[in-house]
């Protein structure tokens, strides 16, 4: 029976709340919002937190909106209720395509944006899903709010900018013309990732106005490619492209051999998977502008 | 800690440490032992019951997170009057061998009749992804969880 350490513990109400509670308990507390990292983590005492502050109640974390041309999505928001937004899914179909695929449905209950993002391992799925989108990241301290973009919010495996006594808030994304697809090979339902990847384009004509490419699991810096992301920008959206933008991602990614494959296997599903969500970004450019 | 928990309708009081897992609080402490606990890696999905309006492992699940909220557990799943359509269907259909996993496969077949009445082999594969049976290869359980979901109409036909 695995058990965690013991610590203590505090519900906070607020935003306001759990700053103070993390301020009072110092560097060794910890927030849990799913837990479905956390404890896990915890039964293995691979973390000990002497403090646990569960943002469970923190009702003003828990909404999608959209302000100011931004999609916003508050931390506490589960996987679940992000696969089911109507919004999200209408300016981002990435996320549907990622959520379907992240863990399994009563996982999808529990699990949150944020914990996902703050967890930031390297397997994460939405790391990747908002790197390729270019979100930001809201981050709440003691001195106030300040936005960090997910492409600079990573500092290593399980390592992120948020400070110790700080807050994800939320993350936001502006909202502009743009078709997305995020692709994944798995071992079975409900498994992390051996590769994945995200794509997002914005056409103007037939040429490649904007890209962002979000790589999960096989070691790109910061969970994208900007090298084939810079490759594809003023070109022509073709599927010969896109596979030279996928040989691109391979080639700047450092997958590890581990029970999911071998190096090789998964550089190749790098390269696949990018080739293949950029179609599929290119064929949901292509329906949303004939319907128009 | 002091928590307060809804359990099936009634209210449990109950001084518990905050490391205390929900399926340990349930089991050991409510002795509702209709809950199972298998793999403690929120893998295997024996565990399930409902928090709030949702299935959730409560392995991966501390005690003191439900205070002040409401779990139902396969013990809440009859009403008094007989057994749940999904219970039935279970039984008709032969949806179980060992037993294992039934109270969490039937707490989310539950949820997504809850939610979807009319779910197609597909949708209820879905349901239970995350979740492991050893012993019925699935089948049977797709086939109670379609004979709950199609009594569950036909009784709803009756009453209207
Ligand atoms: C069986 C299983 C399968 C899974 N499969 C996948 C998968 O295929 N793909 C995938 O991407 N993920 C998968 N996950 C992980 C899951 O998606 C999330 O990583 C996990 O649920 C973390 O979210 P949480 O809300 O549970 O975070 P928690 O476990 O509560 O927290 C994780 C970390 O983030 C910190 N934290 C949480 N919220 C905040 C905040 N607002 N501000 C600051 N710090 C914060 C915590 O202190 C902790 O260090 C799986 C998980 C399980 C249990
Ligand atoms: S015991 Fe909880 S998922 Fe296996
Ligand atoms: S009936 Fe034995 S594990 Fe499912």
């Amino acid at each position: 029976m695995q058990v965690p350490a013991q610590f203590q513990y505090e519900k906070a109400t607020s935003v306001e709340h759990a700053l103070g509670l993390l301020g009072k308990y110092g560097p060794e507390s910890r927030v849990v919002a799913g837990g479905h990292s956390l404890i896990p983590m915890m039964k293995l005492r691979l973390a000990q937190p002497q403090a646990l502050i569960d943002i469970n109640e923190v009702e003003e974390l828990t909404r999608i909106s959209v302000e100011e041309h931004m999609l916003r999505i508050g931390a506490m928001v589960r996987h679940a209720e992000l696969l089911s937004s109507a919004v999200a899914g209408e300016h981002f179909p990435i996320f549907h395509d990622a959520e379907k695929l992240i863990a399994d449905p009563v996982v999808r209950n529990r699990g949150t944006i944020g914990g996902s993002l703050c967890q930031a391992d390297p397997s994460e799925d939405l790391s990747a899903v908002f790197a390729a989108i270019r979100g930001e990241a809201v981050i709440q301290g003691g001195e106030g709010q300040r936005v960090v973009p997910i492409r600079e919010f990573f500092t290593g495996p399980y390592e992120t900018v948020v400070a110790d006594g700080e807050l994800l808030v939320a993350v936001r994304v502006p909202i502009r013309s743009s078709a997305s697809a995020y692709q994944k090979v798995e071992r079975r339902a409900g498994d992390w990732a051996v590769a994945a990847a995200g794509a997002e384009l914005r056409l103007d004509g037939d040429t490649v106005a904007e890209a962002g490419i979000g790589l999960t699991a096989v070691g790109a810096a910061n969970f994208h490619v900007p090298e084939a992301e810079e490759f594809l920008v003023g070109g022509p959206a073709t599927a010969e492209r896109f596979a030279r933008a996928g040989e691109i991602a391979a080639e700047h990614c450092q997958p590890v051999a581990d029970q999911r494959g071998p190096v090789d296997y998964k550089r190749h599903l790098a390269a696949t998977l990018t080739a293949r969500a950029l179609g599929a970004a290119l064929a949901r450019w292509h329906g949303r502008h004939q319907e128009a | 800690m002091e928590i307060n928990v809804t359990v099936n309708g009634t209210v449990y009081q109950r001084e518990v440490e905050p490391r205390l897992l929900l399926v340990h609080f349930l089991r050991d402490e409510l002795r509702l032992t209709g809950t199972h606990w298998g793999c403690d890696t929120s893998n295997c999905g024996t565990c399930v019951v409902w928090l709030d309006e949702v299935p959730v492992k409560s392995c991966t699940v501390l005690a003191v997170m439900a205070d002040g909220h409401r779990v139902r557990t396969v013990e809440g799943l009859a009403d008094g009057a007989g057994l749940d359509p999904v219970q039935e269907g279970f039984r008709q259909c032969h949806g179980l061998q060992c037993g294992f996993c039934t109270p969490g496969m039937m707490m989310t077949a539950r949820w997504l009749l809850d939610n979807n009445p009319d779910p197609s082999e597909e949708d209820i594969r879905e349901a239970v992804s995350g979740q492991l049976c050893r012993c019925t290869g699935y089948e049977n359980i797709v086939r109670s969880v379609r004979w709950a979901a199609e009594h569950e109409a036909a009784q709803e036909e009756v009453q209207a």
